[in-house]
């Protein structure tokens, strides 16, 4: 416990120094690099929480960083900038979504789950896509980032960056103590052994449905700050290629562990970078890397460094 | 709104219908006897498309290029599983889906790398174009009444192998158990690469039919990719005659919902609303079709295992 | 406490419960023992709420609950243990006790505060995990524990729940000499203070544990009675033709 806290705090350290040390060498792209994957690495760990510590094989997460794109986009353009409401409206919008989605999706398992919750964000992606008024197929330009007046100013990359790190932080904070909490015991516990809850009382489905929400809710904030960094929302954000790689995220990193998600973003968002600047067609080399991955490296990278969770 | 009109788009969705029913049987044959969940299978769809088009242009042969397309496709599928895929019998279901995840980047990437990203054309020969007189003076594309035609013949194909066949017993029994197959005398690993191929040509039919009517083009055997999984979703997976009855659901509510629902929406509320809510609820229709149908019977309606 | 009146199962063609009647009496210890393939296990999962059964009543504590789901019947206090072990591999014996005892407390919509340490569910849990003898493996991974070991944490999560009734589906299953011996003396000192429905196929331990003992064939209850008498009955003999009564 000791280790994980010393470990955490030296990245957290080393987080903190990345836009002073870049600015000083020149090369302030690395800020804008490092914060879209912290905004990222947040939706990484709300989805962990449900297939990481729940087991729930969810394809369709990126419809959370869809919607919480799309509020913040659609209130800019109707004028409405506070940030406080754009963030109110994200994570609103994402419950009620996730609500939904998860009642009828939560009635099946296995196989049938993993392609429901596929089909339902193909079904957002596509009511995106139809909605020609905002954007349609080419998307829709943010008018102006969320206002948070008097606290920070979201045009500041830097201050930006600082945002979004903590926010991260605080929501690496938030599942720790979720899942070591009743709640979270018990999301754990229907992952390792649905049967076994329900012989003891413990009926799996509100608790899954109760963190299917929540984690729904956490992307939202993600994609309220992914609007703010591209200015930029397309329905794109809410296509498959985004849910498998949020899983990627989750799963390269180490399922069932804090700092799993953050590993694992880090490092799948990285790779990508190094073959984009290597050659046009990254995804060919990126596909094969992924499939030997899942092949060989089941444990993940926390597992090099900590001993997994339950 | 006339009733030639309704009866052209009826066609149209059934047309839909069997080319989602190739790939939805594939699918589904593949998870019933190997307990494998194939994200890949719209790789194989499209490489059909690609092959199909490429060797009838350089052949000059229609005939030729479906054969060559077909064949094409039945050894990448093959390759495909002797060389990624015998490793992911054993694991669950989650790595099954991120492993073929990886191959869907691989492939969409390989194919942009040969053809380019633009649309590639496809064409017919002249025995295959123009119309076909229906009933009342209606009339309908030769082609696509075609792949009506070969989509309902392979369909009873399906049925004649799985009711008579050993094959078809197997698969009838679910036969996901390894030990019960091989106590059969069944040599397993060539009765999965078979399994496996059989399915990708199937992919790849639907593909290289699918090529004169939509675009050939890098991903498109994503977007169709979804929708059979709905159609294994509603009519039940690991079964064949589920995977008839959901396709040519799915397909004719699609293709009706696209004809019909902006109009008809504009005799309800006002035009410009139907313009705009018309579309987005047609894109919609069979995913609420889809919640529809589980609310009522979870394991889809003709649940196997 | 429990009365099951013509419970009724069927498999396709396979009668697995074919109008069975039982009774048992709060404090009792009622075995339940047969060939295999009589539908013990189909029986045991009727009563604990995992399978519907086709026609009959159960009714515990003078409450018919035939209708409720699995969870909600161990929350009126009927406990089961399971045949082949069901426990969280990934968590210590520890926790899986726990839950146990978090299950019986209330909801469990509590995001914050640690579980791992609450007195309130660690206290009860270790008194359990004593009672069956597992105090000094407490914080070894269930997965890790030896195979009797398990067997004895089976009882300890369907004690946790502070049950009326337990159901433990062959508490001895696989279990070598002195582990049997070990489980049988535990079963005893529970028998004073539980009413359990026991089946098991270690004829030692019945006949040691149970005040009466249910005969199950293809089925149906053949015999039901004290000890002695289901000793003696011809009927039960020549189904266990072979096997030491």
């Amino acid at each position: 416990m000791r280790s994980r806290l010393i470990l955490w705090g030296i990245a957290a350290m080393l987080l903190v120094a990345l836009p002073p040390l870049v600015t000083a060498l020149g090369e302030p792209y690395y800020v804008d690099l490092a914060r879209r994957i912290l905004i990222l690495a947040i939706a990484a760990i709300s989805l962990n929480l449900i297939l990481g510590y729940g087991g729930l094989v969810s394809f369709g997460h990126a419809a959370y960083l869809g919607i919480g794109a799309y509020a913040v986009g659609i209130l800019g353009f109707y004028g409405i900038t506070n940030g406080w409401v754009h963030l109110l409206v994200a994570i609103g919008a994402c419950a009620v979504v996730a609500a939904a989605i998860g009642a009828v999706s939560m009635r099946t398992s296995g196989i049938y789950f993993i392609m429901i919750t596929l089909a339902f964000t193909q079904m957002l992606y596509y009511l995106g896509i139809s909605l020609d008024v905002y954007g349609g197929d080419d998307g829709m330009r943010l008018k102006s980032k969320s206002q948070f007046a008097g606290l920070v100013d979201l045009r500041d990359p830097v201050a930006f960056y600082y945002v979004a790190l903590g926010v991260m932080l605080l929501f690496v904070f938030l599942t720790y103590r979720i899942v070591n909490s009743r709640f979270g015991m018990v999301l754990r516990a229907a992952k390792s052994n649905a049967a076994r809850c329900r012989a003891i009382g413990l009926s799996p489905y509100p608790y899954r449905l109760a963190a299917f929400i929540i984690a729904g809710a956490m992307c939202g904030v993600a994609g309220a700050l992914y609007a703010n960094h591209t200015s930029y929302i397309t329905p794109g954000l809410m296509a498959w290629h985004q849910s498998g790689e949020m899983m990627f995220m989750v799963i390269l990193g180490g399922m069932a562990s804090t700092a799993g998600p953050v590993l694992g973003t880090f490092a799948l968002l990285l790779i990508e970078e190094a073959l984009k600047g290597w050659t046009e067609h990254w995804q060919v080399i990126l596909g094969p890397l992924l499939v030997l991955s899942v092949v060989f490296f089941r444990r993940g990278l926390a597992g090099i460094f900590f001993k997994p969770d339950a | 709104m006339t009733w030639a009109l309704v009866f052209e788009q009826l066609l149209n969705g059934l047309q839909y219908g069997v080319m989602l029913f190739l790939m939805a049987a594939g699918l589904t044959l593949v998870f019933g006897i190997m307990n494998l969940v194939n994200l890949a299978h719209g790789s194989l769809y499209m490489v059909g498309a690609y092959l199909a088009a490429a060797a009838t242009q350089w052949s000059g042969s229609y005939l030729l290029g479906v054969a060559l397309g077909l064949a094409g496709t039945l050894v990448v599928g093959m390759a495909v599983e002797v060389i990624a895929l015998r490793t992911l019998y054993e694991r669950d279901h989650l790595d099954q889906v991120l492993a073929t995840f990886g191959l869907i980047l691989f492939f969409n990437e390989l194919i942009a790398i040969v053809w380019g990203r633009a649309p590639l054309y496809s064409s017919l020969p002249p025995w295959l174009q123009g119309h076909v007189k229906l009933f009342a003076g209606s009339t309908y594309p030769v082609y696509r009444a075609a792949v009506i035609v070969v989509g309902l013949l392979v369909a009873a194909l399906l049925w004649y192998v799985v009711t008579r066949s050993r094959l078809g017993m197997l698969v009838r029994a679910g036969a996901s158990n390894r030990t019960m197959v091989s106590a059969l005398g069944v040599n397993i690993q060539l009765l999965y690469t078979i399994v496996f191929g059989f399915g990708a040509a199937l992919a790849g039919l639907a593909g290289l039919m699918a090529g004169p009517i939509y675009a050939v083009q890098p991903g498109m055997g994503e977007l169709i990719l979804i929708q059979v999984f709905v159609v294994i979703v509603i009519g039940g997976i690991g079964s064949v005659r589920g995977a008839l009855a959901g396709a040519i659901i799915v397909g004719v509510v699609d293709t009706l919902g696209r004809a019909f629902l902006k109009p008809l929406l504009g005799t309800m509320i006002a035009p410009t609303a139907a313009e705009a809510a018309g579309p987005a609820l047609a894109s919609m229709l069979i995913y609420l079709l889809m919640a529809v149908v589980l609310a009522v019977k979870p394991a889809g309606l003709f649940a196997n295992r | 406490m429990l009365e099951v009146k013509g419970l009724f199962k069927s498999f396709g063609a396979l009668r697995a419960s074919d109008g069975i009647d039982f009774h048992v009496a709060e404090g009792e210890t009622h075995a339940l023992i047969g060939p295999n393939g009589a539908g013990k296990t189909t029986f045991i999962s009727q009563l604990a709420g995992d399978l519907r059964p086709d026609a009959g009543r159960i009714r515990f504590a003078g409450e018919d609950i035939t209708a409720l789901s699995a969870p909600k019947r161990s929350r009126k206090g009927l406990a089961r243990s399971f045949q082949i072990t069901s426990v969280y591999p990934g968590f210590t014996a520890l926790e899986n006790v726990a839950l146990g005892v978090q299950a019986r407390s209330g909801h469990s919509f509590r995001f914050w505060r640690d579980a791992r340490s609450d007195p309130a569910l660690t206290g009860p849990a270790r008194q359990v995990l004593e009672e069956v003898g597992l105090k000094e493996r407490m914080t070894v991974l269930a997965g890790n524990l030896a195979h009797g070991e398990q067997r004895q944490l089976e009882v300890a999560m369907a004690l946790a729940t502070r049950p009326r009734l337990l159901l433990l589906d062959e508490p001895m299953a696989g279990m070598g000499v002195d582990e049997s011996q070990h489980m049988i003396g535990l079963l005893s000192s529970l028998k004073r203070r539980q009413t359990i429905v026991l089946v098991e196929h270690d004829m030692d331990a019945v006949f040691r544990l149970a005040d009466r003992i249910a005969v199950l064939v293809y089925g149906r209850v053949i015999a039901d009675g004290s000890p002695e008498s289901i000793r003696a009955n011809p009927e039960v003999r020549a189904a266990y033709l072979g096997e030491g009564a």
